[in-house]
């Protein structure tokens, strides 16, 4: 098939399959997703940052943890060493590489665990209702009633420092918002006719809300999801910053705020290159979700 | 003559009666979420790795010593029966002991809170003096520079991790210019010149009538609460943005200005009339996150309030502080969603 042939395929009027109309409907919503400039300048950053990730063996002129007393805290633009040196004489961009990793991998979990728990609990309070439902909610106000970051503190401090422990301290705080949006959209498709439909074929609700009800609730947390990640990498490096989060010598970007933090006044590229590296991609990550939500979800752009 | 009267109590009557039994589900509302709350942190407490019995009596005590403060504890009772009294101690304000400096938490709280209130309240006021500008405007003049500048602020302030902003801030206007104070809340030489009233320097100096030391207070607080500023400005110009073009684009405001009344009048008389109790909503929410967002503000800018106090607490593994201050976050923060939430349906006859 030919690039016109298969464009023309896709942008058919009268899809001839379930499959191709999905198809359709995925293709034009690209179409328009393209048309966003900046949305599309935080795609590529983050497929930058991925591919970074994936190759930081190849990338990093140095190991992140190699160190060399003798070429302590170089200056930016150093022979060799680009973006300088810290306080033990290690790269900072090899650091800067390998460190993306650690963000990518504590964002993943964390979009996985949260919308996927948060999905769980308010489709089930949605559908069930009643007394379960008013349980479910007062616990999800509750949660949602605490500051974040010092309710991960808090997990933290129980559970411990570390990456895993503060993946789960920021799950465990990041998941209301996503049950409250797949409550409300559970509470509007349970009454639409086709429910009705599939209840009268048979269909148990475990087959409702797995098979009906998930697959309609995806967009919406999608956007909030990816508006979300912004918010992860500040708070996993907020938590790396404060020595709760990833352990030395992991070359985790908050934790190398942290480091470079004494010697600001004297050596101040220490601690501003990965500062810069975390603005670059929760900015990355707003900019795709601000695009992302004009697609997925024209209804509250904010235009 | 009777009966006019007779209608005019019931149309007072009646909202009150609806505000009252509104109030009252909001209070039951608001005692589960506490408890909630008190619950969760309970539960922290109890999973910690770290045996609380152990931080008092230290490694030597004798067998018979660990029993006793164990007993002492209540430890032996069942989970429930501690919850209740875990409960009972916090309602008489009771946080426990610190075991890092042996004085009572809620004392230390008390002391430390005011240097949080002092440095957030200062940055409220600063992004409501201009997010709220910014974002009128921003909505009147769509898609002009302004607008675009007001977008890049806000993106560049979600974007940003404060910790690194306030480094930078310091390196800049401390380290470089020297326009500011540095680090903690007054130089040396004028620690403890004026008498303690509220705890907020700038109010105690400003009491006393010694300037001096007003002065310098302001020079160190001036640069944690523009971060704070900034940051709650990006969220008030925001939403001040979005709740303006929701009115603008009302059937009213073209009627307004079909009649010719000027744009100032339709800007600021109509429409942001319209927006005042929604903003205040917004105002109080970014007073939380502002509470919460000084945890990492005042590690930079070794700021002696509320966040430095738990973030310290937990590195040395006191759990009473922690939990106390975690609570009493939580407490101000509930609290405040409330009073944005009561003040909402108070005033917008809409949320009826």
């Amino acid at each position: 098939m030919s690039d016109q042939t298969l464009r023309q395929w896709l942008l058919s009027d009268t899809p001839t399959s379930r499959r191709h109309a999905r198809m359709a409907a995925f293709y034009k919503g690209w179409l328009s997703f393209r048309g966003n400039s900046m949305a599309m300048v935080g795609l590529g950053i983050l497929v930058l940052l991925g591919l970074v990730a994936l190759f930081a063996p190849l990338l990093a002129p140095y190991s992140p943890f190699d160190q060399d007393l003798a070429n302590r805290l170089k200056p930016l633009g150093t022979e060799g060493h680009i973006l300088g040196t810290d306080s033990l004489g290690r790269d900072t961009l090899s650091r800067l590489i390998y460190g993306s990793r650690i963000t990518l991998y504590i964002v993943a979990l964390v979009a996985l665990i949260a919308p996927i728990a948060g999905l769980l609990i308010g489709t089930i309070a949605g559908y069930v209702g009643g007394w379960t439902d008013a349980v479910l909610m007062r616990i999800t106000d509750i949660f949602l009633a605490f500051p974040r970051l010092v309710l991960a503190l808090a997990f933290v401090a129980a559970l411990g420092a570390g990456i895993e422990n503060a993946v789960l301290a920021i799950s465990l705080t990041a998941w209301p918002p996503y049950a409250r949006i797949a409550r409300a959209e559970t509470l509007t498709i349970r009454s639409s006719d086709f429910i009705s439909a599939i209840k009268l074929q048979g269909a148990g609700p475990l087959r409702i809300i797995t098979k009906h009800i998930w697959p309609l609730c995806i967009s919406s947390l999608i956007v909030r999801v990816t508006l979300d990640m912004a918010g992860i990498i500040l708070a996993a490096a907020g938590l790396g910053f404060l020595g709760l989060g990833a352990q030395p010598p992991s070359p985790e970007w908050g934790a190398m705020i942290s480091e470079g933090r004494r010697f600001i006044l004297d050596h101040w590229w220490v601690a501003t290159m990965p500062g810069l590296a975390i603005f670059t991609v929760s900015l990355a990550f707003n900019l795709l979700g601000d695009g992302l939500r004009d697609v997925l979800d024209p209804k509250d752009s904010g235009q | 003559m009777a009966l006019s009267d007779n209608t005019g109590e019931r149309r007072i009557g009646a909202p009150f009666a609806a505000f009252a039994l509104g109030s009252l589900r909001t209070l039951a509302s608001v005692a589960v979420t506490m408890l909630g709350l008190l619950f969760v942190t309970f539960v922290i407490g109890r999973v910690m790795p770290i045996d609380p019995v152990l931080a008092i009596v230290g490694e030597r005590a004798s067998q018979s010593t660990y029993d006793a403060v164990y007993e002492q504890l209540g430890l032996d009772k069942p989970l429930i029966v501690q919850f209740l009294y875990y409960l009972g101690d916090v309602l008489r304000g009771d946080f426990g002991i610190s075991t890092l400096n042996a004085r009572p938490v809620a004392e230390d709280i008390l002391r430390v809170f005011p240097a949080t209130l002092e440095l957030a309240t200062l940055g409220v006021i600063m992004g409501v003096v201009l997010g709220v500008p910014l974002g009128v405007v921003a909505a009147v003049k769509r898609g002009s520079w302004v607008d675009q500048v007001a977008r890049v602020v806000a993106l560049v302030g979600y974007s940003m991790p404060i910790f690194w902003l306030g480094l930078i801030g310091l390196l800049i206007f401390y380290g470089i210019l020297g326009w500011v104070g540095g680090p903690g809340r007054l130089d040396i030489f004028y620690v403890d010149i004026v008498p303690q009233v509220t705890g907020m320097i700038l109010v105690d100096s400003a009491l006393a009538g010694d300037w001096a030391v007003f002065r310098n207070a302001f020079s160190h607080l001036i640069l944690p609460a523009s971060l704070l500023g900034y940051y709650s400005l990006a969220y008030i110009s925001r939403m001040t943005r979005s709740f303006m073009l929701e009115q603008l684009s009302a059937e009213y405001v073209t009627t307004a200005r079909v009649k010719g009344m000027s744009e100032w009048d339709v800007v600021w008389r109509h429409a942001f009339r319209n927006i005042r109790v929604q903003l205040i909503t917004v105002i109080a929410l970014s007073y939380a996150g502002l509470l919460e967002g000084s945890v990492l503000t005042e590690i930079i800018f070794s700021w002696p309030g509320i966040g430095s106090y738990i973030t310290t607490a937990l590195l040395a593994a006191d759990m009473n502080a922690v939990l106390g201050g975690t609570v009493v976050v939580g407490l101000v923060f509930i609290l405040l969603n409330i009073f944005s939430d009561l003040l909402y349906k108070v005033f917008d006859p809409r949320a009826k």
